[in-house]
């Protein structure tokens, strides 16, 4: 199927907007009025994207959010991996994060590194009703003792922890006397908290302030010598080894990396980053709190980079060099003029196949308008994009400095309205999660997860670059494509045999 | 065999609830009923009186030291007391942990799935004072108590707790069957005490359906851990609950969707007995200092 596509932008912006009024119209009337403030088509020079957000998706819709926990459990904390996360509650939550979202990590899995294992309080029906203290300071025992090399434990809270007001703080520090001050950490992230994981990122961040940074010595000497080029990676969870090609890029140019937030990171380098002479932020939206607060509290700044595609690198590389002496401000010209070649050649490679292809994504609170970039290198245009969980100042972003005008914007979108918005706009490319993959493969439009790089990855830095480059040609140009016809559209015995079988 | 009754005894906590429950159920097996006490409230004390022992093991706590509620058996969790009265406590944890509501809901659906329903006349829930939550609402339900009595005295408080409980019925008054059997006023010998019960009773779209005098013999035989009926049963208090119980027990049926009233009308329900002086709109929030010198 094809379908006339506008080619101008006034064209595409009335398309788009006739787009929303026809999604909207299906809705109940107040229903279309709630979601109407979602949606919007951008127009160039506003300062942000003309939708309202981190608001309540609207019940019996199909949103694509997850919960406080997911943020908690999923995204902040989980990958840091020499600490053991309990799942505080029925088996289900824990169950589903179980093997966490691809954040790789060096080190012997239940010997000194757990982030792939699964801890849970498993509530049967008696620990709600008597509460689940006893059980959570029996599961730290044994953790203890099946796991002695374990340098922390964090509590992560399930709903009913909330519900049924058990006292995960007065466990968490009866416990870390018990065991001579070891970092045990009660996150009261249950999941009916806010309006979809952005909150539980926030809880998450405070719990580091509260429960690691708040239990720190000042007077300790530091754990190593301190240089002038340290600087921590923060909002990196190494999704298929992001983190590292991103590390790799900033230690070239001079710089050297004290932490990791939190991808392959651990209860060390969180304790040691309040040491960093800059933090460095990828996932502005799920660690600018813990960002702001070392800014606040140890005079530490923090910087917000991009390393998706060459051009988005080249202007971080510099800007982070830009805090620095000449010595680094060099690094970084060396760095960029080093891999350019590499760039030529997978730009030279790929763009001929890529030019003009369209693009619409949907994903959680960064992506929506940090790959912009990088499909732009290899000459794609996004055309629609939106995100689960963003706030006004990522809308901000998004529309200062990432989309074109007349760029379709969805918030928190439903179900419905992604599938009709691809329907109709008919991308070469949709790049979202899981739930979304099979609905719009089976739409005959190629898909590309934009969540766990669909098992692949890394996608940050120039060796991320490469990888990504491709996968984005393997998903649009694949010749599984040009098999599929509809039935409809077969000879007629060819259609009469496909029945009998 | 009559089908079964299924009634609840409510009210503010402290009003006596479980000693009224427990002797006008004493005085209903005088009428040849078989019964059974379903104590909802964690302290268990809801059957003490019929088993003579301060607190029997609860369902939950049996259900706890055994693993969960599907190891135990009916037998393990029922006593019989007082003329065949068979009782059950649901327990629930220590002040402060957990939670008790869902210790309701779990407990009665163990006895409904375990037979604990067959062969009796009368189930009897005895809920603690304030429907705080969804779990101890469980017996006003859908398929639980038909009727409630409010146990309720002439202090304000003991009226508000009434008329707070009968929202929670008109609540569930369409959904399931429950109606509003009826007050009882536990008398505390406030003033004009039996006129107000019964001014309430009407606002509420009930009726008083006994005044209980207040009587020393209550606590004589609550110190003796025994109901009036089985430690004096020729005195006065012990007929006065036989009569409750006859009241009760020819009330099936009458039972009513209540209509609770607001808070102001609660209180012009006070002035109207003259137990609460009216007071000018003027004068509300002001000291008594403030208005010496108005």
């Amino acid at each position: 199927m094809s379908l006339a596509q506008p080619q101008s932008v006034a064209e595409i912006k009335a398309r788009n907007k006739e787009l929303i009024a026809e999604v909207l119209k299906v809705y109940p009337e107040k229903t279309a009025k709630r979601r109407a403030k979602h949606l919007n088509v951008h127009e160039s020079g506003k300062s942000d994207c003309g939708v309202k957000s981190n608001i309540k998706s609207i019940p019996g819709v199909m949103t694509i959010r997850g919960c406080a926990y997911a943020g908690s459990k999923g995204v902040v904390w989980g990958p840091i991996k020499d600490m053991i996360h309990i799942s505080h509650g029925p088996v289900g939550c824990g169950q589903y994060s179980w093997a966490a979202r691809r954040n790789y990590y060096i080190g012997t899995t239940g010997i000194d590194t757990f982030v792939t294992m699964q801890f849970t309080s498993d509530f049967q029906e008696k620990d709600i009703v008597f509460g689940g203290d006893k059980k959570l300071a029996k599961i730290m025992d044994e953790i203890q003792e099946l796991f002695p090399l374990n340098n922390g434990i964090t509590v992560q809270s399930e709903c009913p922890i909330g519900l049924i007001g058990d006292d995960i703080e007065a466990v968490s520090k009866a416990k870390s006397k018990e065991y001579d001050g070891k970092t045990i950490v009660p996150v009261r992230c249950e999941g009916f908290r806010g309006v979809s994981q952005s909150l539980g990122h926030h809880i998450a961040n405070d719990a580091v302030r509260d429960w690691v940074f708040d239990k720190l010595d000042p007077n300790k000497a530091p754990p190593f010598e301190p240089s002038p080029y340290d600087v921590a990676i923060i909002g990196d969870y190494n999704i298929g080894g992001d983190a590292w090609s991103s590390r790799i890029l900033l230690e070239e140019m001079g710089l050297r990396v004290i932490a990791q937030w939190s991808g392959d990171g651990s209860l060390a380098e969180l304790e040691n980053t309040p040491r960093a002479k800059l933090n460095v932020l990828h996932c502005y939206r799920s660690m600018n709190y813990i960002s702001r607060h070392m800014e606040e509290k140890f005079g530490i700044p923090w910087c917000e980079y991009n390393f998706f595609g060459p051009s988005k690198i080249a202007e971080s590389l510099r800007k982070i060099a830009a805090y620095f002496d000449d010595k680094i401000k060099e690094g970084a010209e060396r760095v960029i003029a080093k891999y350019a070649p590499l760039m030529d050649a997978v730009i030279a490679k790929y763009r001929p196949r890529l030019e003009g292809k369209t693009v619409m994504l949907y994903v959680g609170g960064l992506r929506p308008r940090h790959v912009i970039g990088a499909y732009e290198d290899l000459g794609m245009e996004v055309v629609g994009t939106g995100y689960e969980f963003a706030h006004n100042d990522d809308y901000q972003r998004t529309a200062q400095h990432y989309v074109k005008d007349g760029t379709l914007i969805y918030d928190d979108v439903t179900g419905y309205e992604f599938e009709k918005f691809v329907e109709k706009v008919q991308p070469d490319l949709v790049g979202s999660g899981i739930k979304e993959k099979y609905v719009f493969q089976k739409m005959g439009v190629p898909f590309r997860q934009m969540h766990s790089w669909d098992y692949s990855g890394p996608y940050h830095g120039y060796d991320g670059f490469a990888i990504f480059a491709r996968d984005m040609d393997m998903a649009i140009n694949s010749p599984v494509w040009k098999m599929t016809k509809a039935p409809w559209k077969q000879a007629p015995g060819q259609a009469g045999l496909l029945a009998a079988e | 065999m009559a089908s079964l009754r299924q009634i609840a005894f409510y009210g503010k906590g402290g009003i006596g609830k479980s000693t009224t429950s427990q002797n006008t159920l004493a005085a209903l097996t005088e009428l040849g009923q078989r019964i059974l006490i379903v104590g909802c409230d964690p302290k268990a004390d809801s059957t003490r009186l019929i088993l003579h022992a301060k607190a029997q093991d609860t369902i939950l706590s049996l259900a706890a030291n055994a693993g969960s509620v599907e190891d135990l058996e009916l037998e393990d969790v029922m006593k019989v007391g007082y003329n065949d009265i068979r009782c059950v406590e649901s327990g629930g944890p220590e002040p402060g942990v957990g939670c008790a509501g869902r210790g309701v809901i779990t407990s009665i659906n163990f006895l409904e799935e375990n037979g604990a329903y067959e062969d009796i006349d009368y189930v009897s829930y005895d809920v603690l004072g304030d429907v705080v939550c969804g779990g101890f609402a469980m017996p006003i339900r859908e398929n639980k108590a038909q009727e409630i009595y409010i146990v309720m005295s002439g202090e304000m408080m003991a009226m508000y707790a009434a008329n707070n409980i009968s929202k929670g019925i008109l609540k569930y008054a369409n959904s399931g069957g429950v109606r509003l059997g009826g007050l009882v006023c536990n008398e505390r010998q406030t003033d004009k005490e039996y006129e107000l019960a019964e001014s309430l009773a009407k606002k509420l779209g009930t009726q008083l359906i006994y005044f209980v005098p207040r009587d020393n013999i209550v606590q004589h035989a609550e110190l003796r851990r025994m109901t009036v009926i089985e430690y004096a049963p020729d005195s006065a208090q012990a007929q006065h609950y036989r009569n409750l119980a006859t009241k009760v027990h020819g009330n099936s049926g009458n039972g009513i969707i209540p209509t609770p009233i607001t808070m102001d009308e609660l209180e012009d329900l006070l002035m109207e007995h003259g137990i609460m002086k009216a007071v000018d709109e003027s004068q509300i929030g002001k000291t008594a200092a403030e208005l010496a010198v108005g």
